[in-house]
């Protein structure tokens, strides 16, 4: 299977909406081992100024991996899920993510290029909070290489 | 609070942090995640694709990581840029119904660089499993106090 070189370029809109809540971010948080109380506890997190629990510096994965299965499930790509390895990752925080955020992510492919039999692919993610009325703010931008190994590979 | 960048000068230690991880954490990660990729809690599948063996999510090895960040700075949220290579796979063992970690993984930090404009601290992190460095260019960017 060949990845379509015509991804490049590519945007996906932003499709659902994305409703963090405390206790994903808790779970989240126990699942990297995370220990800081601005995960955890309210008071802790509204004495450092924020207004709700703060999500951990890679929480946004989740919303950009929702992004990316936009990519990797569409068949026209040809990318097969089980040989992706991840390359790169960055994330980029215009503002923190905090519990009560409702987010979209719009995703653009930035680059592909053929390696070997497989091929590298960049994507990046805009992750905006959904304000009043038709206002979105940014709040994260995330750029992910994946590598898509061919046979042997 | 965040340090205070007049405290602060390139090349200063931030400390480290032994991270062990079992295959259970690998199925807590992915159930957190929402990435269900089986390279990452199915031995079979993983060997099947021509891998060693089971291995963590990348972003596994880079989330554990940046709480050493997080805890110095004093406010996760002081992270406002990280970002990393994936250049190892940290293979899991298993070793469930034991007390041993499938895993370790050794992450160290120093300050690589301090802008005194933007007031911010770049700090490089250091992140080993098995004798080998397995993320590359591992740097989160602090917004200081």
């Amino acid at each position: 299977m060949t990845i379509n070189p015509d991804l490049q370029g590519r945007s996906y809109p932003a499709a659902e909406v994305y409703d963090v809540g405390r206790e994903k971010i808790r779970e989240f948080a126990r699942a990297v081992k995370a220990t800081h109380p601005a995960h955890f506890d309210v008071d802790a997190a509204k004495a450092l100024g924020h207004r709700d629990l703060v999500a951990p510096p890679t929480f946004a994965i989740i919303i950009a991996q929702r992004a990316d299965a936009q990519l990797v499930e569409d068949p026209e790509a040809g990318i097969d899920f089980s040989r992706v390895v991840h390359a790169d990752q960055r994330f980029t925080h215009h503002r923190p993510i905090v519990a009560g955020d409702r987010l979209v992510a719009e995703l653009h492919v930035d680059g592909v290029r053929a390696m070997g039999g497989g091929a590298m692919i960049t994507t990046r993610s805009e992750i905006f909070a959904l304000g009043s009325g038709d206002s979105r703010e940014p709040v994260t931008t995330t750029t992910s290489s994946i590598l898509v190994r061919g046979e042997g590979q | 609070m965040s340090p205070n960048i007049h405290e602060l000068s390139p090349g200063q230690d931030i400390g480290s942090r032994s991270i062990e991880v079992t295959r259970t954490d690998l199925v807590k990660y992915a159930g957190a995640s929402g990435d269900f990729n089986p390279i990452h809690w199915n031995e079979a599948f993983a060997t099947g694709v021509e891998l060693p063996g089971v291995i963590a999510h990348g972003m596994f090895t880079m989330g554990s990581a940046v709480q050493l960040v997080s805890d110095w700075a004093g406010d996760p949220a002081a992270v406002v840029d990280f970002q990393t290579r994936f250049t190892k796979p940290v293979l899991v063992t298993d070793t469930t119904g034991t007390e041993e970690p499938g895993a370790t993984i050794e992450v160290s930090g120093l300050i690589g660089k301090l802008d005194a404009e933007a007031n911010t601290a770049r700090i490089d992190l250091t992140v080993v499993s098995a004798g080998q460095k397995v993320l590359m260019k591992a740097q989160a960017l602090v917004k200081l106090s």
